[in-house]
């Protein structure tokens, strides 16, 4: 089967100031959403899709609010759908470039039927889960991903649900495409959409945002300056995965798990260092640097990217096949098909 | 046979029923099919149980199928002339759809004991005071077909499947018809087993010749008038085959492509099984994770430009509640049809009711207008599918097009259209790069938005669930609100102006007006068509557009003194029409037991009003 594009390609030559809408942004100052909206008006350009053909699809939560905040068509549609309308949307017109934007509660509670479902069909979709931990819109619910034991309005005691992890969740209904990155490194998160928007097929991104009114500093242990680079680590598709302030900690595979090790100590040299190969169909690995966190650094960048013939393609083959060598060509040939007889 | 033994009828009803796994919906079905395509007019009811396949030979695994043929067939028919009962349990369940003196054909070979125990009988079935009130035929089905297929070679499984085509023999001779057309129907079927088609073949004729020699039935040969009907050609469908060939035809009329998103649910999964085969046509058809995604995905279609629809009964339509809100909300082109089935919850799966008239109508939060249109018969499923996407494309609103268990699964005689003499589908797209674009401006006569589609240069623009200002952006201003509120109901409410007036049969000084809507007009006509033939004065009219209304509605209700709403349900549209015009008294006549009316007792109802 031969490899199709679908979302046309233009040569205008767009900045962030094109895809910037004149609504004023209502989040709250100092939300991590606005980082987010910057690094995906940086992420269009890069596309080279025209502004027409961009839908943004977002349900319900304050990250829905995006599509407002971006010049394109954009439907800001109901509590965890997004996934589902965003597919009616890429089916009837396969031109159209579709970004679906989903909080944590939006995606993985009322809609992770929607959500796992269109991962798994493999529907071509880009999906961007904002992921602060709780419910923000309602002011402060513990929400799939809110860290188990947490106080929240709706836990006094502590919560005693165990939280999703978005990427286990994305590779166990056989995703393809699977980045996280954090809302205050911007950079990251344009280079991992760019890659999002190119692969074909549902693209999932991660990002660690702050909500600072309901759940500040939830990323905290990991995003703040002084830890990140030993508590994070950004992946490179064929690149040794390295990390740490120093560049020296790496992470090898011991035969039963990942740990992480310092290079220079006990005989380790940078041989001994995984390189990481964001294609392997297996998600064996992938899984496991999802995975991690605690004693290993959180992985940071694009840790799954497969190819995988999509829904869109497989969806359009078929239909081009009938079109072309189908038994009807008009509804007439339809009506008058079978037994029929004159009266 | 010699022609005075042929007895003329102007119609006939006949009633298979064997267990689920019997094959009675076919053999049913190849009866129906076989005397549409010899000039009969038809109508049939497919009565079979929710399970798959119920225990063996109990009562609960009964599965019925009636066609009623002649010459102007309104209804399925009310009881039956012949019952074909393949085992105990089947006799005993269906025979009170018999006819007193209708013909009973048993397979006498199930009449064992064990198979007696589990339908539930103590003793011998046929009591004197039986035999005196029907024709019993006591025939070896069973023995007869195992012996072909021992004869063929054939194994024991694939013989027992042949055992209705026995019976379906006998019923083609007693019924003064051929095999020829089935002969064919099989060769098409198993064209890849020719011992299938063989087997088959040789029981089908078996079971005729057998009838044939049977002296006791010899003089009950019924030769049943052909269809009186307008010019034309003819085929015969179901409801929910017309739903969806309507959809299509309104696809290729409008220019849109169609989009249906929908989750099996019975008895509406047709229309979708329907449907994905046709992408040649460009049925664009896509089975949803749920209910929901079914009808949000039908709205991202059409948000992107699609003619969406989603199909689906009851519960479904609970379930696709918000969905259909943001629909109204975001003023999209959108068909839901809703196969009604028996209700609340899962209810009766498989039987027939009008119970979610009430949920179309008001099933939203917040004020929530759309258009509701009902199917009054299997075959006219089709023009009221098209019809609902008419509406739907040249209003931009959700349309719920209502049918029912009974109009979907039954079938009819259709007569062809051709798509070019259907009328005319003007979807109301936005010009791109028009600098007066705004989403929520309305035309001044119908109030419909303009549908501008991604993709379209110089359109872009948002939609979403949250209260938008006609220029398009946010918007929580009450007066806003409550104008754009007043401007979703007038867009719904100016639909009248592009409908026909209602009509009503019958004399204007009628005693009685007879008021249906949806699935029960085939029993209501016939029920005032003989009560009139009998001298009586009842007029009747018959809703397919139930909101908006016709606007002539008033004065035919203002009409009549007296006037009855009949319907499946506890009185739904009854209590609709009351809210509008209160000044006109309703009785109501209401059956809720999952199956249609029948004209028997519409005529002893009509006939009690009168007094």
């Amino acid at each position: 089967m031969s490899e199709r594009h679908f979302v046309p390609k233009t040569d205008v030559a767009y900045t962030k100031a094109d895809f910037t809408s004149d609504q004023m942004v209502k989040w709250c100052p100092g939300c991590g959403d606005h980082a987010i909206l910057s690094s995906l008006l940086n992420t269009f350009p890069k596309t080279h899709v025209k502004k027409e053909n961009i839908v943004m699809v977002s349900g319900i939560g304050c990250s829905s609010r995006i599509p407002y905040y971006v010049d394109t068509y954009g439907f800001h549609s109901i509590h965890g759908r997004a996934c589902a309308i965003a597919t009616g949307v890429k089916l009837a017109n396969p031109a159209l470039s579709v970004w679906v934007n989903m909080g944590d509660g939006d995606s993985m509670a009322i809609g992770g039927n929607h959500l796992i479902h269109a991962i798994r069909r493999n529907q071509d979709l880009n999906i961007t889960i904002f992921n602060n931990e709780i419910y923000g819109l309602t002011k402060g619910q513990y929400s799939p991903t809110t860290k188990f034991g947490q106080v929240t309005k709706t836990s006094p005691y502590g919560t005693i649900d165990y939280p999703f992890n978005p990427g286990e969740l994305v590779m166990g209904a056989q995703g393809t495409f699977f980045a996280r990155t954090l809302d205050c490194v911007p950079a990251l998160t344009t280079e991992v959409m760019e890659h999002a928007a190119k692969h074909d097929g549902a693209s999932v991104v991660e990002v660690l945002q702050n909500c600072m009114i309901f759940n500040d500093k939830t990323h905290a242990a990991i995003t703040d300056r002084a830890v990140r680079d030993d508590r994070t680590i950004v992946l490179e598709h064929g690149k040794p995965m390295i990390f740490g302030k120093e560049k020296n900690k790496g992470l090898r595979f011991n035969g039963r798990q990942l740990e992480a090790v310092t290079i220079g100590e006990n005989g380790i040299t940078i041989d001994d260092i995984m390189v990481h190969d964001e294609t392997t169909e297996d998600t064996g690995i992938h899984m496991m640097l999802a995975h991690m966190g605690g004693d290993l650094p959180v992985a940071l960048g694009v840790i799954r990217n497969v190819k995988k013939t999509s829904y869109t393609q497989l969806y359009e083959d078929q239909m081009d096949e009938q079109m072309q060598n189908g038994k009807y060509k008009c509804v007439d040939d339809l009506l008058n098909s079978g037994d029929t007889w004159e009266v | 046979m010699s022609q005075d033994q042929i007895v003329n009828k102007d119609d006939l009803v006949i009633r298979f029923a064997g267990d689920s796994g019997d094959g009675m919906q076919l053999s049913g079905t190849l009866f129906s099919d076989a005397s549409a395509l010899t000039g009969n007019d038809i109508a049939t009811f497919p009565d079979y149980p929710a399970e798959i396949r119920a225990p063996h030979n109990t009562v609960a695994g009964v599965s019925g199928y009636q066609v009623h043929v002649g010459s102007h067939i309104y209804s399925s028919g009310d009881k039956c002339d012949i019952l074909v009962a393949m085992n105990p349990a089947a006799f005993k369940s269906q025979l009170k759809w018999a006819k007193k003196g209708a013909t009973v054909i048993v397979d006498m070979d199930t009449f064992t004991e064990d198979a007696l125990e589990k339908a539930g009988y103590k003793e011998n079935p046929f009591t004197d005071e039986l035999e005196r009130a029907y024709t019993i035929v006591r025939a070896p089905i069973t023995s007869f077909t195992a012996k072909i297929g021992e004869e063929q070679g054939a194994d024991k499984k694939t013989t027992e499947k042949c055992r209705n085509m026995f019976a379906l023999g006998m019923i083609f001779f007693l019924t003064n018809k051929t095999l020829e057309k089935t002969f064919a129907y099989l060769e098409r079927k198993f064209a890849k087993k020719p011992d299938v088609v063989k087997l088959n073949k040789a029981v089908l004729s078996e079971g005729f010749e057998y009838a044939e020699k049977l002296e006791l039935i010899h003089s009950k040969i019924v030769s049943v008038a052909k269809a009186e009907m307008p010019k034309g050609r003819y085929r015969n469908i179901t409801g929910n085959v017309a739903t969806a060939w309507g959809l299509l035809a309104a696809s290729e009329r409008s220019g849109r492509r169609l989009f249906l998103g929908s989750y099996p649910i019975t008895p509406a999964t047709d229309v979708m099984v329907e449907l994905a085969k046709h992408k040649s046509l460009g049925a664009r058809v896509f089975q949803a994770e749920d209910e929901i995604a079914g009808i949000c995905s039908a709205i991202g279609a059409s948000y992107a430009g699609a003619l969406a629809c989603t199909s689906t009964s009851g519960p479904g339509l609970s379930l696709k509640s918000e969905a259909l809100g943001l629909a109204v909300m975001t003023e999209l082109p959108l068909v839901v049809v809703d196969v009604q089935r028996g209700g609340p919850s899962t209810g009766l799966p498989t039987k027939t009711e009008q119970s979610d008239l009430a949920q179309a109508l008001y099933g939203r939060n917040g004020e929530a207008p759309l258009i509701v249109v009902a199917a009054s018969s299997s075959a006219n499923c089709f023009y009221w599918a098209y019809t609902a996407a008419k509406l739907a494309l040249e209003h931009m609103t959700p349309v719920i097009l209502l049918t029912d268990g009974y109009l979907g699964n039954g079938s009819q005689l259709f007569r062809i259209p051709k798509v070019a003499d259907l009328p005319e589908i003007k979807p109301r797209l936005a010009k791109p790069n028009d600098p007066n674009y705004r989403p929520f401006r309305r035309d001044p006569e119908t109030f419909a938005r303009e549908w501008a589609l991604p993709g379209m240069e110089g359109l872009r623009h948002r939609v979403g669930g949250l209260e938008k200002c006609p220029d398009g952006p946010l918007s929580t201003d009450p007066e806003n609100h409550q104008l754009m509120v007043n401007n979703r109901q007038e867009k719904v409410n100016r639909v009248a102006n592009y409908i026909p007036d209602q009509e009503v049969m019958g004399a204007e000084d009628a005693d009685l007006l007879v008021v249906g809507w949806g699935g029960t007009s085939g029993a209501l006509t016939l029920a005032v068509e003989e009560m009139n033939a009998e001298g009586k004065k009842v007029a009747y009219t018959h809703f397919n557009y139930i909101c908006p209304l016709p606007k002539n509605t008033g004065d035919i209700l203002r009409r009549y003194k007296k006037i009855v709403v009949c319907e499946l349900n506890n009185g739904q549209f009854a209590g609709y029409l009351r809210t509008q015009f209160p000044e006109c008294p309703m009785t109501q006549y209401n059956k809720v037991m999952g199956l249609p009316f029948e004209v028997g007792e519409l005529k002893e109802h009509f006939n009690s009003l009168l007094g």
